[in-house]
């Protein structure tokens, strides 16, 4: 009997199909994205019931951390052409006797996680090399009655945007007496429709727990 | 993962008729990196967002008068300490402040469980809780054939007519936390209360928070005649 010759070939595995496996799945995930920013503090938002979704445009969010410090950022509006972004620092330079340059600007504009800078040093902070100089900076806005500087965001992000909204993302450890300021100082601007951000979490109550 | 091309010794080399064979191990690599990448820094879910109105600020409190409403409806929900609740019902009436010392009422603790607040709430909501939930039950089953902006409306219409469930005042002690605010009025949505709303904490409230939780007041509220 002969003996049957085992091929001295190392086995193949064909790849193609996880070639295309993949691609279905990266595709997906391309098309599906859209990018975390970093943000300047770490925030576990508290669970509610709530199912409408974050407008995409014209909100202002404030940014509270568990250590008390207040951060705002906002979006450039539906269209980019509208700039909304460079427009309010512009205003808030203007108030504050600070000329910013156009390279600046577009700096302001580019960044697109929270702020918590006071606007003194906002020039140092846009013109920082890099990131690590930029985190440094990121004290809290000061929202002190002497010096408001959140109250002036807030004015001039509404006089450039005036359909913006106000969103506040706080971490479930917040101290309320921070929480209590912004909804002060927003409330001192007019400003009463507030929307709270959210991770869904699905509770229901049934009938028989109500008639018992 | 290389593959080993053996060579085949001698003999005459047959034109093979299948395809020529590429290797895809490098792009099965790069397309992995690519995959555990775009994984990362996806955001699937969408942040959910819960509206609050707040009543307006008043400037100017000399021309305005308190909004009337009925002692017997009220419940008051103050926030504490370390997550806890704490309750009472009506309004604490002129005379037993004036009184030295003011006379309180009782505060009854709870929690955010659903065996606490939200008993509670139900237990005072029960005409209109049960409305909604059988109006949803209604809509889910189809016998009342309607859209889920219109159903959303419906419920909106059944809050507004209701005039028996509790108006609810909503208080934070100074200690409370973020998570706590967003629980309770998340509680408003799941009871389906009509009418609640967020007020500043009055200077007998803090004391009564004080007095139940066993705290003494560091500094005095600067509303505290």
């Amino acid at each position: 009997m002969p003996k049957i010759k085992l091929p001295t070939k190392s086995p193949h595995i064909d790849m193609t199909p996880m070639v295309d496996l993949f691609s279905v799945v990266l595709i997906f995930l391309m098309l599906t994205t859209t990018m975390r920013q970093p943000e300047p503090a770490n925030v576990d938002t508290p669970f509610s019931i709530s199912e409408t979704p974050l407008p995409d445009f014209n909100t202002m969010t404030f940014l509270l951390s568990t250590d008390g410090k207040v951060f705002m950022n906002f979006d450039n509006g539906p269209d980019t052409l509208l700039k909304y972004r460079p427009k309010i620092l512009a205003e808030m330079g203007k108030h504050y006797g600070i000329e910013f340059t156009d390279v600046e600007l577009r700096n302001f504009e580019r960044q697109k996680s929270s702020l918590g800078v006071p606007i003194l040093q906002m020039k140092d902070f846009l013109n920082a090399k890099d990131n690590n100089a930029r985190t440094s900076l990121q004290t809290g806005i000061p929202i002190d009655s002497t010096d408001n500087q959140l109250a002036n965001w807030i004015l001039y992000a509404r006089k450039v945007n005036p359909n913006i909204k106000a969103t506040i993302k706080g971490d479930s450890d917040t101290g309320f007496d921070v929480v209590e300021k912004v909804l002060d100082i927003l409330q001192e601007k007019n400003v009463s429709r507030f929307n709270l951000i959210t991770s869904l979490e699905s509770t229901k109550i049934n009938l028989e727990e109500i008639q018992q | 993962m290389a593959e080993i091309i053996v060579e085949e010794k001698g003999g005459k080399k047959k034109a093979k008729k299948h395809a020529p064979h590429i290797d895809m191990t490098p792009m099965v690599d790069l397309m992995c990196l690519l995959i555990v990448f775009f994984m990362l820094t996806t955001a699937f879910s969408k942040a959910k967002v819960m509206e609050i109105i707040l009543p307006e600020k008043i400037k100017d409190p000399a021309n305005q008068q308190a909004p009337k409403i009925l002692g017997s409806r009220t419940l008051n929900i103050i926030l504490g300490p370390d997550n806890k609740v704490y309750t009472y019902p009506g309004s604490v009436k002129a005379e037993d402040l004036a009184a030295v010392p003011p006379n309180l009422p009782p505060l009854s603790e709870t929690d955010f469980s659903a065996e606490g607040i939200r008993k509670v709430l139900l237990d005072k909501n029960r005409m209109l809780a049960r409305k909604i939930a059988e109006f949803n039950r209604d809509v889910i089953s189809g016998k009342i054939p309607i859209s889920q902006d219109s159903a959303k409306n419906a419920i909106s219409a059944l809050k507004n007519d209701d005039d028996t469930g509790p108006i609810v005042l909503i208080k934070a002690y100074k200690k409370a936390n973020y998570g706590n605010f967003v629980d309770i009025l998340d509680e408003m949505n799941i009871c389906g209360i009509a009418s609640y709303m967020f007020t500043k904490i009055a200077w007998y409230e803090e004391k009564m928070v004080e007095t139940a939780a066993g705290i003494t007041p560091v500094a005095t509220s600067s509303n505290n005649p």
